[in-house]
């Protein structure tokens, strides 16, 4: 629900990063003689030190890790059932045996936290994929072709935006019909506008960047320079974009699980987990509690990375 | 000058480290100097040898993460270091004005000009609110602002940039300090308005007495204004000395070579002429060629502007202007911002289209090619640009952008443009083993050599230097010039050379253009055209190169 | 001034047109024909086949697209967008009836939001002590990851059933209206003190405040005299947004707290298909963002005095 927002936030910013001019370190003294500065290969190792300094962005990394083994080998984590319950175990509270507690049919909340990450996550996957492949493919058609072709595009990425994208996945819904897939579709074309509006404004930075008047103006063809300087230099952003995105598809992803547009009961996803201890509020507060929880840790941890991708980008010289 | 027996500021053994990724690094090692009442003191440097450091740890305004880690600032008897906060609030601006070095960036964009000044005093309760803006009026009339009263109602991005710095002169003169820091005053602004804020520096600061720490890189600057200069070079003073000691008798090594550097201080051309009518024995046909390589006729670009209220709808940067490029020689366009210059050059390599006028290279109209054969044309006219750090792409090895046009034209194998590429290396005087470095590990020097052999690669016959030296230090850019003149000579290039700066374009120029708003205003051989211009703006142009003033006599 | 006005009035009137447009291709002319769809409810939503024919006729389903599109249109440019299948009332009463609490509450929620997210800013902005203004500063990117309902629900079970503080349900009087503005304030505070403390930041860092630091300016001076000022202007373009997502945001506070309004409309008319009453919504949550921006774009020149009005955006 927010994404546009935070998208618009790190829109902002480059101008930021880009102004603060790199410190000149040229040397006065003969080019032989200029102090070689660290390799590749250090600077690499460097790299990875400084990855480790960074304990949240450390944490945020083992965070999605695990979420994601979690969809791929759920019963490696959890040896109760996700969808059978002892009835005697009803509504027990989080214990060493039950990690989560237990739900009003008895079944361990946890197992069916594990394994719902697989539809969550599979769902997230798809909105980001429709996202990122349709806006992307429609930044780079605006933003290269220009003129009236980017002028009928970003004009109908503006009026997405003008519509708050859950309202607009709301809508998808209504013609598309319920379930996860489709969520996951609404989803995703909700956030076309973001990626489309990225993906152009990269195209359009690196288009006019002096290194690629330079390539143009040694003769080097449109095509090879879309592919070797173009590409490469706005997947950057369009990445930490992306991560972003993941984050806040699995926010609405839930949030429309909730609304009751997901799956239909017995399958268990996290919003709609969280869905199924509202009527347990008062007795049993681990229900909705614990599995948003793990929404909020999994939507921490991808901005915390997206946030890391965007140093990257801006300490780039 | 009269010597009075306590300096005003006393700097001793200041040393300054900045945290880098968390460990110390020394800008600042152990810098001892002082500053006397009444007396103008530079202090040259180029990049990294820690002047603005040093001239920011004397007001307290150091970045975050630098610390002072010993040494003292002594300032009419106080020791500066020993501070509160609070204290600092009221010597900043009262005692110890500050010019900035970027003058468009320094202003709050949302107040009122006036009211800025007037701060300067209002803060320190000077003056009531009421009386502080009529002092701000007349203090902007002084910095040399005109029709004070309404400008001073006016925001900052209604001034231009020399505007801006007058007025910043003025908010920093407002409380009557007794020292002012000039860091880099004139650093972001044209030549001839250069000339105008330091004069207007000058005068009002011998008016009142106030003594200036001149920050600079150029040598030509300090020569022209300050009784005593110091020399540092990476955190340490290498020389002092009065203007004239230093100039005249510099005992060390680097400031004999920084001086020897400074095309304004020490004139020679790195390069005999070109003569006039030069028969090119580079032509590929063989026959004697007496035509101009490149042929401009009657260029003009006119640019279509976003509508504003009372603005024009559209913007002519170029105008009228017809020049031509002769084979092996060296044509310099020089002018100030926005004159032009570098759409002529954006028209000559093709890379914009002008709205009229055409341009020839060796007899084909570049207007009428397009598509492959433009790009085959391409070949023979390449380019370096002003910045070395926007120009490489920073995800390429050395490499991969020195052989990138070869990879366009698919000139030889990979083995043979490795070759290639190591050759260009030598040739532009780096070590060959550069070649899998990224750019972000090289030196802005550095870097310009890469640009200017991958702008050899193809074996051009003219490269046009948009402002190619301008962002470099000046023993940087001084080596980047020999290296051109002896390029030229090797491998008989044509130059098309841009540049603001006289004094450079003296250095390597046979013929000089000079353009203003879009004009055409003189061309010539650059003796006569430097030594005797017919234009009065191409006199103001040599008159504002600094170090051309007769020394100012020190009373 | 005038032609500035009229020109943003264009542009509006344009994102309107092209969201009815949008929103008519897709819920009319996607998948089957709009009241086929309406009628292939489940069992509950059983609709009464003489309204599915009364409904045929009334859209023309027999004509061809373009002429559908154009009745659509006009009828739409009367503020008629067609019966609600549930009620057979026009959809523009059924949305207009509940749209004054949904008001309500998104009033509320963006006060309290505007409050709490600038508090938050200035405080992890210009604290002086490091633990503090990082302890601020981590704030905002956890209201923004934490799913709204989650939030609703936490505090209604702790608000109203553990404490019993407030009601847990319902429109009735200002007590009922705290819980769900709080859930609507949250994130969207969490997102205007992110986009605030990177501007004030920003700010900070540039050089006309190390100029005014050189004048002799104390640090409130600076602080509250010029940076916030110079701060809220990259926040305030994003107020069009903004306001439009507290209309998401009614959306899940409105279904948690059980409240009447757009929102919980919204989900209504989702879950019966009922198509005319959502593109209601949809037009309606454009109209909101257009008028939004026209608000935000007349302040504009007023408090940035580099914005030429008849230019609009900023150079």
């Amino acid at each position: 629900m927010t994404q546009q927002l935070v998208r618009e936030t790190r829109s902002v910013d480059p101008a930021a990063g880009h102004s603060a001019a790199a410190p000149e370190a040229s040397v006065p003294v003969p080019p032989a003689a200029d102090q070689a500065s660290v390799t590749w290969a250090g600077a690499r190792w460097a790299g990875a030190r400084r990855f480790l300094a960074k304990p949240g962005l450390v944490l945020s990394v083992l965070v999605l890790a695990l979420v994601i083994l979690w969809a791929l080998v759920p019963q490696a984590f959890t040896q109760w059932p996700p969808d059978t319950g002892v009835p005697s175990s009803r509504l027990k509270p989080p214990s060493a045996e039950h990690w989560f507690g237990t739900d009003s049919l008895g079944r361990d909340l946890f197992s069916r936290v594990v394994h719902g990450s697989a539809t969550s996550l599979a769902a997230t996957a798809v909105a980001v994929a429709v996202g990122l492949v349709a806006g992307s493919a429609l930044g780079l058609l605006a933003g290269s072709i220009r003129g009236w072709v980017d002028d009928a595009i970003m004009r109908v990425m503006d009026v997405l935006l003008a519509i708050p994208s859950l309202l607009l996945s709301l809508a998808l819904i209504t013609v598309l019909g319920f379930g996860t897939i489709n969520i996951a579709i609404a989803v995703g074309i909700a956030s076309v506008a973001n990626f489309a509006r990225i993906m152009r404004a990269e195209t359009l930075r690196v288009s006019t960047a002096v290194y690629v008047e330079a390539a143009r103006s040694s003769g080097v063809r449109w095509h090879s320079i879309l592919l070797r300087h173009v590409l490469p230099n706005a997947a950057g952003p369009v990445l930490a974009l992306s991560a972003l995105e993941f984050g806040m598809a699995v926010l609405s992803i839930s949030s429309l699980s909730f609304l009751g547009f997901g799956a239909p009961p017995p399958s268990a996803e996290w919003g709609s987990l969280v869905a199924g201890g509202r009527d347990y509020l008062v007795a049993a507060w681990w229900l909705v509690t614990l599995p948003g929880v793990v929404i909020a840790a999994v939507v921490l941890s991808t901005n915390r990375i997206s946030h890391a991708f965007q140093d990257s980008e801006r300490n780039r010289p | 000058m009269s010597s009075h027996a306590e300096p005003l500021l006393k700097v001793e053994n200041l040393r300054v480290d900045y945290v880098v990724d968390g460990s110390p690094r020394n800008a600042v090692a152990g810098v001892s100097f002082e500053v006397r009442a009444g007396e103008v003191v530079a202090i040259v440097g180029e990049s990294g040898s820690g002047k603005t450091t040093t001239a920011h740890s004397i007001i307290n305004l150091l970045p975050g993460n630098a610390r002072v880690s010993s040494g003292s600032v002594t300032f009419a008897g106080t020791d500066l270091t020993q501070l509160t906060r609070k204290e600092w609030q009221g010597v900043r601006g009262k005692d110890i004005g500050l010019i900035p070095q970027d003058p468009t960036a320094s202003l709050d964009p949302l107040q009122r000009v006036g009211e800025q000044v007037a701060e300067a005093l209002t803060i320190h309760r000077l003056q009531p609110r009421k009386a502080a803006r009529q002092s701000a009026v007349r203090l902007l009339e002084e910095s040399g602002i005109r029709d004070a009263p309404s400008r001073a109602r006016q925001f900052p991005h209604q001034f231009s940039g020399g505007m801006r710095q007058r007025v910043l002169i003025a908010t920093a003169l407002a409380a009557q300090p007794k020292l002012v820091i000039a860091d880099e005053p004139t650093s972001a602004l044209d030549v001839t308005v250069q000339r105008q804020i330091l004069d207007n520096i000058a005068a009002l600061t011998t008016e009142r007495g106030t003594s200036v720490l001149l920050i600079t890189h150029d040598l030509g600057v300090a020569a022209d204004r300050a009784d005593r200069i110091i020399v540092m070079r990476g955190g340490e003073i290498v020389e002092e000395g009065s203007a004239t000691a230093v100039l005249g008798d510099p005992q060390h090594s680097y400031t004999q070579q920084l001086i020897a550097a400074a095309p304004g201080l020490s004139p020679r051309r790195l390069r005999p002429s070109v003569s006039v009518q030069n028969p090119s024995a580079t032509a590929d046909s063989g026959t004697v060629h007496v035509s101009p390589l490149v042929e401009a006729t009657s260029l003009r670009k006119v640019f279509s502007l976003p509508r504003t209220a009372g603005g024009a709808r559209s913007l002519t940067a170029v105008d009228d202007v017809s020049l031509d490029i002769r084979r092996g020689e060296t044509l310099a366009l020089v002018g100030e911002s926005g004159s032009g210059k570098s759409t002529v050059a954006r028209l000559l390599l093709r890379l914009d289209k002008p709205t009229s006028g055409s341009v020839t290279f060796d007899g084909v109209d570049l207007a009428s090619v397009r598509g492959e054969r433009l790009r085959q044309l391409r070949r023979r006219f390449q380019v370096v640009f002003q910045s070395p750090y926007a120009s490489l792409d920073p995800r390429f090895s050395v490499e991969d952008i020195i052989a990138e046009p070869l990879r366009a034209f698919a000139e030889g194998t990979p083995a043979e443009r490795k070759s290639r590429v190591k050759a260009l290396l030598e040739e532009v005087h780096l070590p060959v083993d550069y070649g899998t470095r990224r750019p972000a590990e090289l030196s802005g020097g550095q870097r310009q050599r890469i640009a200017i052999a991958r702008a050899l690669a193809l074996k051009p016959e003219l490269v046009v230097l948009d402002e190619a030296v301008s962002a470099l230090d000046v023993s940087v850019q001084a080596q980047i010039l020999t290296l051109l003149a002896e390029l030229q000579v090797q491998e008989s290039l044509s130059y098309l050379f841009i540049s603001h700066d006289l004094a450079v374009v003296q250095q390597i120029s046979d013929r000089v253009a000079v353009m203003q708003a879009g004009k055409l205003v003189e061309i010539g051989e650059a003796t006569a055209v430097l030594e005797n211009p017919v234009e009065d703006y191409t006199r103001q142009l040599i008159t504002a190169i600094p170090g051309r003033q007769p020394q100012r006599s020190l009373t | 001034m005038i032609r500035y006005i009229g020109q943003r009035l264009l542009q509006g009137a344009f994102v309107l047109w092209a969201a009815y447009t949008v929103s008519f291709l897709i819920l009319y002319l996607l998948p089957g024909d709009a009241v086929s769809i309406m009628a292939s409810g489940d069992e509950q939503n059983a609709v009464d086949p003489a309204l599915v024919e009364k409904l045929r006729a009334e859209y023309g389903l027999d004509r061809p697209l373009y002429e559908q599109y154009f009745i659509a249109l006009f009828k739409a440019l009367q503020l008629d967008f067609g019966l609600s299948i549930k009620n057979g009332v026009p959809a523009t009463q059924t949305v207009a009836e509940v749209l004054p609490e949904t008001i309500k509450l998104a009033v509320a929620g963006f006060a309290l939001a505007v409050l709490l997210g600038s508090a938050l800013a200035v405080v992890a902005a210009f604290s002086r002590n490091r633990w503090i203004r990082q302890a601020f500063s981590s704030l905002p990117p956890l209201g923004i990851a934490v799913p709204t309902f989650w939030i609703g629900l936490l505090l209604l079970q702790f608000f109203s059933f553990r404490l019993r503080l407030f009601p847990a349900i319902g429109n009735d009087g200002g007590q009922s209206l705290v819980l769900p503005a709080l859930t609507l304030a949250i994130p969207t505070s969490a997102v205007i003190a992110q986009l605030l403390t990177r501007s004030l930041h920003q700010t900070l860092g540039e050089p006309y405040i190390e100029q005014i630091r050189a004048k002799g300016a104390s640090e409130a001076l600076i602080n509250f005299g010029h940076a916030l000022r110079n701060a809220a202007i990259p926040t305030l373009t994003m107020l069009g947004i903004l306001v439009g997502n507290l209309l998401a945001g009614a959306v899940v506070s409105e279904t948690v707290f059980s409240r009447a309004g757009i929102g919980r409309l919204t989900v209504t008319a989702v879950n019966s298909r009922d198509i005319p009453v959502v593109q209601t919504l949809v037009v309606l949550a454009a109209a909101i963002f257009v008028v939004t921006s026209l608000i935000v774009d007349l302040i504009y020149p007023l408090v940035d005095p580099r914005i030429n009005t008849s230019r609009g955006a900023k150079a």
